[in-house]
């Protein structure tokens, strides 16, 4: 209820300014200006492609991203000496700003496609990595042992202990990731691309378009909380099968 | 019949610069289907003899021969039951319980046939298909010890298995525990600093000393104690008489600790 009037109020607050020219309105739009400019877009179809590109870009992304990381977790736990030495390299990626990466991953893969879903890996990737790793090497050592007296293998401690214990990580680091791979998406869309929600938005800033500009930012929004939604319903429906 | 020996184990912990006694000359030996407890104050390396036991840490010198073999060449044989239950949250009672054969690759009719029929001994049967989070301390510490004895284990190291719960749970779980591991005629080593446990548990008693970390004592079970159940033994005469020659014992071991302290720091 709270939330809805929030929401409600700040359109309204919003619709109002702009009107009674307390903020620019060629600037900030308004709500009025911007759900007409949607829907023309929707109705002539030129925003679905956008909104179509990016949401792949970010949803393989987030994917490889995450398959990824979650492999290299693995890897590291089952060789203790592998982790030693990468440690201080591990702790480097994720310390760094990997948006920062975005102009070598052009360079090196080619402007395109690839290289903004590279970014939106990237970016997943290295947290999710670290995250699930230590999650792995946290999980309580009893297990282990007990496990151990059954004579059991690395791979049958993995399976039976490690993994169901940190699982809970695996979905939490999921739920930031999914955001992680909105910015690495956007930010390769900024610097190279003729379609996405990332050019709309550059594209309207260059030629001083700002309602295309919000109006992107809105599609943003609302396709980001969904997918945020879906990893949700996804870890319920995990909890679900595995209890 | 010698089942289990232990010739002149120590164990070292080493550090950059200097090292640390675990484990200091530590030879006895157990018969079989005998149940032999460890006692001492915390931090006298009892559990770490378990765990050298059962093929977890390697001792620094010295030998652990299961029926004169090395122990690594029989490691599933030992069954190791904790202090905390560490019962897998995300599996049932039963999937629990069968998780040892499951690893050996062994679940057959007839072990989960076995499996029901010690649940239901255990007063467990209705709970097989619950989650171990809906359990008292007391039960989950019962399913532990029928995981640990379902996979017919030549050794059973049981390390503090009753420390968490109230007093009568524990005496109650005495009983049982006591119950089937001489159906089973299964060879025992427990890890106790509780001196009525130890004499209501064992057949013999070795006290350990906190201080030099070896064998300070053994203590033999009077024959009319070992066949009581730990809760009728603890009214028996003769258990006062053990009671206070061991509590002696180690108020002796105490006290020398003090002493040697003291001029440590002097």
């Amino acid at each position: 209820m709270w939330q809805l009037m929030i929401l409600v109020s700040f359109i309204a607050l919003w619709e109002i300014s702009s009107k009674m020219y307390w903020v620019n309105p060629l600037l900030f739009s308004s709500p009025s200006e911007i759900s007409s400019m949607l829907l023309k877009m929707f109705s002539d179809g030129s925003i679905t492609t956008h909104i179509q590109v990016t949401l792949l870009e970010t949803v393989l992304g987030f994917l490889i991203g995450t398959i990824a990381g979650n492999i290299f977790a693995v890897i590291l736990w089952s060789s203790l000496r592998l982790s030693r030495i990468l440690d201080p390299y591990l702790v480097i990626l994720n310390a760094m700003p990997k948006v920062a990466l975005a102009p070598i991953i052009i360079m090196a893969i080619g402007p395109g496609y690839v290289s903004i879903i590279a970014m939106g890996a990237i970016i997943s990737a290295i947290i999710t990595t670290l995250v699930v790793y230590t999650a792995f090497r946290d999980v309580d050592s009893n297990y282990e042992k007990v496990l151990k007296s059954f004579g059991a293998n690395r791979r049958q401690i993995f399976r039976e202990a490690v993994f169901p214990a940190a699982l809970p990580s695996v979905i939490s680091i999921m739920k930031v990731t999914i955001g992680l791979s909105w910015v690495g998406v956007i930010v390769g869309e900024f610097l190279t691309s003729k379609e996405g929600l990332g050019y709309l938005i550059i594209h309207g800033f260059k030629v001083f378009d700002f309602p295309l500009v919000i109006s992107s930012l809105v599609m943003i929004a609302i396709c980001a909380a969904i997918m945020y939604k879906i990893v949700e319903y996804v870890e319920k429906w995990l909890f679900k099968i595995s209890n | 019949m010698t089942f289990l020996t232990l010739d002149r184990v120590s164990h070292y912990y080493f550090s950059k610069k200097n090292y640390t006694k675990t484990l200091d000359n530590i030879s006895f030996s157990v018969k079989e289907g005998e149940i032999v407890t460890l006692l001492g104050p915390d931090g006298c390396g009892k559990s770490t003899i378990l765990s050298i036991i059962a093929g977890i840490i390697k001792q620094t010198t010295g030998d652990v021969l299961i029926q004169q073999q090395p122990i690594n060449k029989s490691e599933s044989s030992i069954g190791y039951m904790l202090k905390q239950d560490s019962l897998f949250p995300w599996k049932t009672i039963i999937d629990n319980v069968l998780i040892g054969p499951k690893i050996g690759k062994n679940q057959t009719e007839a072990i989960i046939g076995e499996a029901s029929h010690l649940l239901k001994e255990a007063g467990l049967i209705n709970v097989t298909h619950l989650y171990p989070i809906s359990l008292s301390n007391g039960m989950r510490q019962r399913v532990a010890l029928i995981r640990t004895l379902i996979t017919d284990p030549k050794i059973i190291l049981l390390d503090e298995p009753f420390s968490i719960l109230d007093y009568q749970t524990k005496v109650k779980l005495e009983d049982l525990m006591l119950r089937f591991l001489k159906m089973y005629n299964k060879t025992t080593i427990l890890v106790t600093h509780d001196i009525g446990e130890a004499i209501a548990m064992s057949d013999r008693i070795i006290l350990m000393d906190a201080n030099t970390r070896s064998i300070e004592k053994t203590f033999e079970v009077p024959l009319e104690l070992r066949d009581e159940a730990p809760f009728s033994v603890r009214k028996h005469p003769k258990y006062q008489l053990l009671f206070e020659k061991i509590w002696e014992e180690l108020e002796v071991n105490m006290s020398k600790a003090k002493i040697v302290g003291q001029l440590n720091e002097a």
